[in-house]
């Protein structure tokens, strides 16, 4: 009797912890798909994407907090600002670094002092204590039998999804969306068809950019965020994107899941203290075994 | 001039940065200068494989922290002399260094600077879960007071890191003048030419790699004594994995004096502002110059003197 029991518990806690996992994976693909489109597509190593996204994040609890409006929707709002904002850091970026081949070494350096910079600025405005959105669907939970959809989780999760299908969409049935994987694959190429590189990479840079709006918004639904926030996803971001292999978005969706439902196990079973190093660990076995990644060119 | 020339040369500089600091008498100068060798020895460690190879490590924090982090380890088993420790703060810094340069180095160079960001969340991760360490609650060492000899302990500690600082500069000088360091050198401007040529990069790397986590490590050993209590707060501080990639840059990668430049001179503004303003402000002013010098004067403050030098001439 008590051992069937026990045997159902777990089960429920099983299938909780994958239904966790997926939603949190969904949520780790909006935080990915940015540096998926900078890192996998135009070989820009942006380790500052946090920092964009945890500017996204105050971004949407500022308004939240003074007009009450709900944090996706700012996010949407934010898309232009964003988007120039990445325009202009890739102008820098190529000026400085990328025409005079000093990407490795100094342009590194520089997304590492534009991440250090923006944490710093913020804990000098905000300070240290963790800021939170007000929305209808953070509280509330959706029950399925003994599953269990809360919906804080499950609306950043289908919103990330969307996010996905439009980049996804676009990058195959436009022209500029084709010139940006064309980018990736033979620059001289594309110049003959007649786009510039450099164009279209400060495009897609910005759309890279634009889309942490979005994922800062999310996140800042799912938990409560304070400035050094940001820096545990450098690891996760990288890790999926590796996983997922370089430059495929759906290979990014993939990797997503599969980390969260991983950390989600991790942190059912062992305790949530330890789901940070689930990524560090993905990360080094997936270039040590397999660093093309899963759907890797 | 030869390395054993300039070794004895820096003895004989920092024997009087001693005794020149023993006559001021103030325990504030000790604990001040401590903390700016301690960044000469970190910006030395950093540009041994940044400023030389070419490739980022943004987790010297991480290497340094690995250092206390043995130092509080031991200390609980059995108290153990400070030099020994630092040999194994160092030895297993390196180590750690050596594992992770062995998993990424062999790819593409972002891999590495990325993993060594992360190394530096997932060790905080273990230490933080890690009770016998102290935890997130943090380790109290008990420093004593006087020391045979030397007299006060921060004077000891200050000397103890005045011979790494030491150590790490001829290290790195020894380097530059050596085919290693044209070794090194010729990763940094070409790595496929290197390989194609024979050079045997990969293993170059490595030994850049292990050197430059041991010397951070050893950097570190010694803190738990200088704070007193170590949270994993302090030990991972931000400013470690700042300071050690800004005080290199500011100052100019391509010889040992930039690191040093560079660490006396934002260590020290740093020591002054902490005081006078706030140390958040402080690490904005650091992170700011260091945008500010990889876009505008990219080799540092040496390539600017250099620059002047060759204009006036």
């Amino acid at each position: 009797m008590g051992r069937g029991k026990q045997v159902e518990l777990s089960f429920d806690l099983l299938i909780n912890a994958v239904i966790a996992g997926i939603l949190l994976g969904g949520f780790y693909t909006a935080v990915t798909l940015g540096v998926s489109i900078s890192f996998g597509i135009l070989d820009i190593v942006n380790i500052a994407h946090p920092a964009f996204i945890i500017l996204g994040s105050y971004i949407a609890y500022i308004v939240n907090a003074r007009l009450g409006i709900d944090p996706i929707a700012v996010s949407i709002l934010m898309l232009p600002v964003f988007y120039l904002l990445g325009a202009g850091v890739y102008q820098v970026y190529y000026e400085s670094f990328e025409r005079r081949g000093q990407e490795s070494l100094r342009g590194l350096s520089f997304f590492f002092g534009l991440l250090f910079v923006t944490e710093v600025m913020l804990i000098l405005v905000f300070g240290v204590d963790y800021r939170y959105v007000e929305a209808p669907y953070i509280g509330p939970s959706w029950r399925l039998g003994v599953m269990d959809f809360p919906l804080r989780m499950l609306v950043p999760c289908i919103a990330a999804l969307a996010l996905f299908a439009a980049l996804e969409l676009y990058l195959s049935y436009t022209f500029i969306g084709r010139a940006i994987k064309a980018v990736a694959q033979d620059q001289l190429a594309l110049r003959l068809m007649g786009a510039s590189p450099v164009r279209i990479k400060r495009i897609a840079f910005g759309i890279s950019i634009a889309t942490a709006a979005v994922a800062g918004a999310l996140l800042i639904i799912i938990q409560p965020v304070e400035p050094s926030v940001g820096r545990e996803y450098i690891g996760r971001v990288f890790a999926i994107c590796v996983l997922g292999g370089l430059g495929s978005l759906p290979g990014t969706v993939i990797g997503a899941m599969l980390l969260g439902i991983l950390e989600s196990f991790t942190a059912t079973f062992y305790g949530p203290s330890w789901a940070p190093a689930v990524a560090f660990g993905v990360l080094l076995l997936t270039l040590a075994f397999r660093p093309a990644g899963l759907l890797g060119r | 001039m030869r390395t054993r020339v300039f070794l004895l040369l820096l003895i004989a500089v920092a024997i009087a940065v001693f005794f020149a600091t023993r006559w001021v008498n103030n325990d504030y100068v000790f604990f001040a200068g401590y903390t700016v060798l301690q960044f000469v020895v970190l910006a030395t460690a950093w540009n041994i494989l940044g400023g030389y190879t070419g490739y980022v490590n943004f987790g010297s924090a991480a290497f340094f922290a690995l250092g206390a982090y043995s130092t509080v380890f031991l200390h609980k088993l059995y108290p153990l002399p400070i030099p020994l420790l630092i040999v194994i703060g160092g030895g297993v810094s390196g180590i750690v260094g050596l594992g992770m340069g062995y998993l990424t180095l062999r790819l593409r160079g972002a891999f590495f600077a990325i993993a060594t960001l992360a190394l530096a969340v997932v060790l905080q991760t273990l230490i933080v879960n890690w009770d016998y360490v102290g935890g997130s609650r943090g380790a109290y060492i008990i420093r004593p007071n006087e020391i045979a000899l030397i007299g006060p302990y921060i004077q000891y500690l200050f000397l103890l890191m005045l011979a790494l600082a030491v150590i790490a500069l001829t290290i790195a000088r020894g380097i530059e003048r050596s085919q290693l360091g044209y070794g090194f050198a010729t990763i940094r401007d070409d790595e496929l030419a290197a390989e194609a040529s024979g050079v045997p990069t990969l293993r170059l790397k490595l030994i850049a790699t292990t050197l430059s986590g041991a010397l951070m490590g050893m950097a570190g050993a010694p803190f738990p004594y200088y704070i007193g209590y170590l949270q994993p707060s302090s030990a991972f501080g931000l400013e470690y994995a700042v300071n050690s990639i800004a005080m290199p840059m500011i100052g100019g990668t391509t010889s040992w004096v930039g690191p040093l430049i560079g660490a006396i001179l934002l260590g020290s503004l740093q020591q002054i502002a902490t005081v006078t303003i706030s140390s958040a402000v402080n690490l904005l002013i650091v992170g700011l110059l260091l945008v500010a010098f990889v876009i505008i004067a990219p080799n540092g403050i040496v390539g600017l003197v250099q620059g002047w030098i060759r204009r006036t001439k």
